[in-house]
């Protein structure tokens, strides 16, 4: 396969050869940064205030990284093929108020319904976007910051200044966030399985690979033969079916939901993703690397509170991981770059 | 590239020139007279006017979808219906202070007669109220007061002092005896009304009664239901022997129960404060929740249409010591600075929950 | 991106007039129908709400013409917004403090430009980050207070007319920061490498334009005219805030896409962006005096987002369609 980059996927770098290798090495390190990063903040937070490691605190953390982390799979696939989707906060306010409305209406419903639902609608958002961006050939940041208002005003129109309280919910929907398979959480258990099939189909399947190539040249990937409208279509799907599960999610932790759930969370998504190492360029990245970038953005934000550090310090914080990210990025693809070019040079 | 750098050094050099030049002898803080207030000559007020019909009457609350100013404003309108005048209900959908500017000038633009607003700013909105009242529109503002010289009357929901003091009183209540730490889970760090609680609070817990009670903190959730959330869950964590959190607005102590009640914590840690019996009905019931306190919102509503009303037809003019009539709620006095006070706050428990809708 | 030259420019001019005769004819029916929109005080609340967007879409159009992008400009304005409140609270004269924040802005746009043009990082990315962390600082500065008590001859310049009358004191300043901008876009060689780097940045580089100098300072401006803005905003609400004109950013870029500019660079003119902004701003107004929610408006300008750059698209491909199918049937002639 010479159109599919392998760049893009570490795991397969040929043993015998030793650039590539180094390739691979160079972005395992990548999310490694972000395991090591994680860890230091852990161990220093936990030394200074030891309840930090209880176990309630750490379940807090996971459930409170759950949703986001759900939405940075999404949001990953989407970026790896050179998209970009900003609707996602606006679908998980439209689903969770759906959902919501529905569950206080039919109070038997069980939660499969109201998870089938959430998905039903996020999945239809993405198809919209989807269908724009490929067949319309309007530029997804263009497609998904339009359609950002129309669902959220969607949302707003419907609402009303109404909203849905955790009193009006069934106590089932409500006890599935803190109920527990195994000791863990439900949500978690979600969240886990979502990043855990994500990953293994970017990784070892091959549309996976497909959605790589064409992040990493749409072109190519179309003269090689790719289905590149249904990977595509897929992919925004996929982005927006996450997001709809995002937000039944949403509204079972949260219990009160209005027209406001889930605003400006495209941000916080895409900040998870490019901290985790997709790079906004398309084919590269990983899956669980984004999901490591939803847990440390959540775990800094509890440190934070839990270090008694100003609470403003968090959103500058995040701003300059960022940015130390794609410098990191940058670095890589540098060294790759030049790596590769060597290789080339002796064959 | 590598010029700019130097040129962009000269440029700020340059600007920073010019502003220490003009350094000397500029308009700073101490040196500043606000005279912009647009004070009116009010007309003197003739209690015996009788109550105009048709009045136009605007609604501008904080925020459209919070369902606290829903219930105030609902009072406003069965109010306005009675008034027999002409309801109106505008506002933004996000909580901030300039959003509202626009929606005070659009009612300016379409001549209401009274508008009853709840600031979300003090000061950002009043040159618009000062411009809104210099269109002769009567300006009442609750919940929120915007800064006194841009408005006629206040509708106070309870004195300070009272809020304070059931705050301390309820918070002594839910530790017991044995007393202990207590945190307090508030709004945002400038929100007015609960800074003010919070010090009448402080003050009282300085008296011998309670003694036995110790506040460690005082967080803010900023009223946003998940940083609440959040913010009660780092008060556990950095607190363990925390006995109490009373948090003093309906978001936060209904985060901080929901928190509690889904957590290792409940029983050991008790949630007080200010709420709304619809939002806590559940955790009353569950046991997080034993008893909070909050003063019924269509009142306030209900007591501002009519305080509008009847300085729009000219009974008041909302100086100190004049009397006007509120409906079903009886006689008001407006005391000084224009603030009109609703009276004092209801306490909410297991038994008396369910006789309440809002 | 690899359409013909003719082409999009017959497509930019299409677009620049559908976008300039929709404006004029909601303009006008609104005055018609909308009871109290053609007033002068109107016009004056008008001009005072499309001041920050038109303002910071001056150079937005800039930046995106080279295939750039700046989220960090509403950021920008609450850093200096927090800053201005800060330093007016240390004592400094207001006639310091103004360009000096007009400078703090112009810093926040050298870093922009630093990262994305000295180390080739993509803008998207950059300004997003820049986005948390300047509204994060805004945050540091000032906390969640505010400060309110700026000199009235200040504040009501702002919001006041010239010499009491119908236009408003504003104005002057962004037609005259308009005209500037418009001759700079339109009418020099600067101005024409612009459209040059969005087209190909490479053959651009190699013709001999400094493609990263130029979007470096691009950079700066964009941050100095956030700053600019952040003073107006904090003075015209009277209140520095760390949150003011948060989420600004996408209405922005959302009004320079429906002003006809392609986000992918190389093509858009300043008064189709302009028309754009009035138009945004204009039904704003004119549906919340009927007492339309602002949430259909969320509504209407997604979608005239989308459309901006679909319509345009049909036309050509229909247009397309007609063409080889003419040529089909003159061939099988």
């Amino acid at each position: 396969m010479t159109v599919t980059s392998n760049r893009s996927a570490p795991t397969d770098a040929p043993l015998g050869n030793p650039a590539q290798k180094r390739a691979g090495n160079l972005l395992k390190t990548r999310e490694l940064g972000i395991v090591l990063a994680l860890a230091i903040l852990v161990a220093y937070t936990a030394i200074d205030n030891p309840r930090f490691l209880s176990g309630q605190s750490i379940r807090d953390n996971l459930l409170n990284t759950a949703i986001l982390a759900v939405m940075a799979t999404g949001q990953a696939v989407v970026v790896i093929t050179r998209n970009i989707d900003l609707s996602v906060g606006s679908v998980l306010g439209l689903s969770a108020f759906t959902v919501a409305t529905m569950m206080s209406n039919n109070q038997d419903l069980p939660m499969i319904v109201a998870i089938l639902a959430g998905l039903a609608v996020g999945a239809v958002a993405g198809l919209l976007n989807g269908v724009l961006v490929r067949y319309g050939k309007v530029p997804a940041l263009v497609v998904t910051l339009g359609t950002l208002y129309i669902y959220r005003g969607i949302t707003y129109s419907w609402a009303g200044g109404s909203q849905v309280n955790a009193d009006e919910l069934p106590r089932h929907f409500l006890t599935f966030a803190n109920d527990n398979l195994l000791g863990i959480p439900w949500l978690v258990l979600i969240a886990l399985i979502v990043v855990g099939a994500g990953s293994l189909m970017m990784r070892n399947y091959r549309v996976g690979r497909e959605l790589y190539a064409m992040g990493s040249s749409p072109a190519a990937a179309e003269l090689a033969g790719i289905k590149v409208a249904r990977n595509l279509l897929g992919a925004f799907v996929l982005s927006g079916a996450l997001a709809g599960l995002a937000g039944v999610l949403y509204a079972a932790r949260f219990g009160t939901v209005d027209a406001a759930a889930g605003n400006g969370y495209e941000l916080n998504v895409v900040a998870a993703v490019v901290v985790g190492g997709v790079a906004v360029f398309g084919g590269s990245g990983t899956v669980w690397g984004a999901a490591l970038g939803a847990l440390l953005l959540t775990v800094i934000g509890s440190a934070l509170a839990v270090l008694d550090i100003n609470q403003f310090w968090q959103q500058a914080i995040v701003g300059a991981l960022i940015i130390l990210a794609i410098c990191a990025d940058r670095l890589v693809a540098v060294r790759i770059g030049r790596s590769l070019r060597k290789r080339d040079a002796h064959v | 590239m590598l010029r700019s750098p130097r040129t962009l050094l000269s440029v700020t050099s340059a600007a920073l020139l010019v502003a220490g030049l003009t350094a000397c002898g500029g308009t700073t803080k101490d040196s500043n007279t606000n005279s912009g207030s647009g004070t009116q000559a009010s007309a003197a007020a003739d209690p015996n006017a009788a109550l105009k019909e048709g009045l136009k009457i605007a609604f501008l609350p904080k925020q459209l979808n919070n369902p606290y100013s829903d219930v105030e404003t609902g009072g406003g309108k069965v109010a306005v219906g009675e008034l027999k005048g002409e309801y109106k209900l505008v506002g933004p959908n996000d909580a901030s202070a300039s959003s509202q500017v626009s929606y005070i000038n659009t009612l300016i633009q379409q001549q209401q007669d009274v508008i009853v607003v709840a600031a979300n700013d003090p000061n950002a909105v009043c040159p618009s109220l000062n411009q809104a009242r210099a269109a002769k529109i009567k300006v009442i503002t609750f919940d929120s007061d915007a800064s006194k010289d841009c408005r006629d009357a206040f509708i106070n929901q309870a004195t300070t002092q009272g809020i304070g003091e059931s705050l301390a009183k309820m918070a002594l209540e839910q530790a017991g005896s044995d007393g202990g730490e207590i945190a307090v889970l508030s709004a945002t760090p400038n929100a007015t009304n609960q800074n003010s609680w919070i010090e009448v609070m402080k003050k009282e817990l300085e008296k011998p009664d309670y003694a036995k009670l110790k506040l460690v903190k005082v967080a803010y959730g900023n009223d946003d239901d998940q940083k609440s959330f959040q913010e009660a869950q780092g008060l556990l964590q950095s607190y363990p022997n925390l006995k109490v959190i009373v948090a003093p607005t309906t978001v936060g102590i209904a985060a901080a129960a929901r928190y509690i009640s889904s957590s290792s914590y409940k029983g050991k840690v008790a949630v007080t404060g200010l709420g709304l019996p619809n939002q806590m009905r559940e955790y009353v019931k569950d046991n997080t929740v034993t008893k909070f306190a909050l003063w019924n919102p269509a009142d306030i509503g209900y007591l501002a249409a009519y305080a509008g009303a009847a300085m729009a037809s000219g009974q008041i003019t909302g100086a100190e010591g004049e009397k006007f009539k509120a409906g079903k709620l009886g006689e008001y006095t407006i005391g000084a600075n224009g603030e009109i006070v609703l009276g004092p706050p209801t306490e909410f428990t297991k038994e008396n929950i369910d006789q309440f809708n809002f | 991106m690899s359409d013909t030259r003719p082409a999009w420019r017959s497509r930019l001019t299409g677009w620049d007039t559908i976008i300039a005769v929709l404006t004029v004819l909601v303009l006008i029916i609104a005055s018609f129908s909308v009871e109290n929109f053609g007033t002068s005080r109107n016009f004056t609340f008008m001009v005072l709400d499309l001041l920050p967007i038109i303002l910071i879409a001056l150079p937005m159009t800039m930046i995106i013409v080279t295939g750039e992008i700046d989220l960090s400009v509403a950021s920008t304005l609450g850093l200096t917004s927090s800053m201005m409140g800060w330093l007016w609270n240390q004592g400094l004269s207001i006639e310091t403090i103004i360009p000096l924040c007009v400078v703090i802005g112009a810093i926040c746009g050298v870093v922009n430009g630093f990262l994305i043009t000295g180390l080739g990082l993509p803008s998207l990315a950059v300004t997003i980050g820049t986005l948390a962390l300047y509204r994060g600082l805004a945050f540091v500065v000032l906390g969640d207070g505010a400060v309110a008590d700026f000199p009235w001859n200040y504040t009501g310049w702002v919001t006041g007319t010239i010499g009491d009358g119908a236009v408003p004191n504003v104005l002057i300043l962004i037609v005259a920061l308009a005209v500037i901008f418009g001759i700079v876009q339109h009418a020099t060689p600067f101005g024409r490498s612009l459209y040059a780097i969005g087209a190909n940045a490479q053959a651009a580089h190699f013709s001999g334009i400094r493609v990263a100098r130029t979007k470096f300072w691009l950079y700066v401006v964009s941050g100095a005219v956030a700053g600019l803005v952040g003073v107006l905003w904090t003075l015209r609400y009277s209140s520095a805030r760390a949150d003011n004109g948060a989420g600004l950013e996408l209405a922005v870029v959302a009004a320079v896409l429906l002003g006809g500019v392609s986000i992918f660079g190389g093509k858009g003119s300043l008064p189709g962006v302009l028309a754009g902004v009035v138009l945004l701003t204009a039904l704003q107004n004119a549906l919340r005096l009927e007492d339309v929610s602002g949430q259909a408006l969320n509504i209407v300008t997604g979608s005239l987002l989308v459309l901006s750059v679909l319509l345009p698209n049909i036309t050509t491909a229909v247009r397309g369609n007609w063409h080889r199918r003419k040529l089909r049937q003159a061939a099988a002639r």
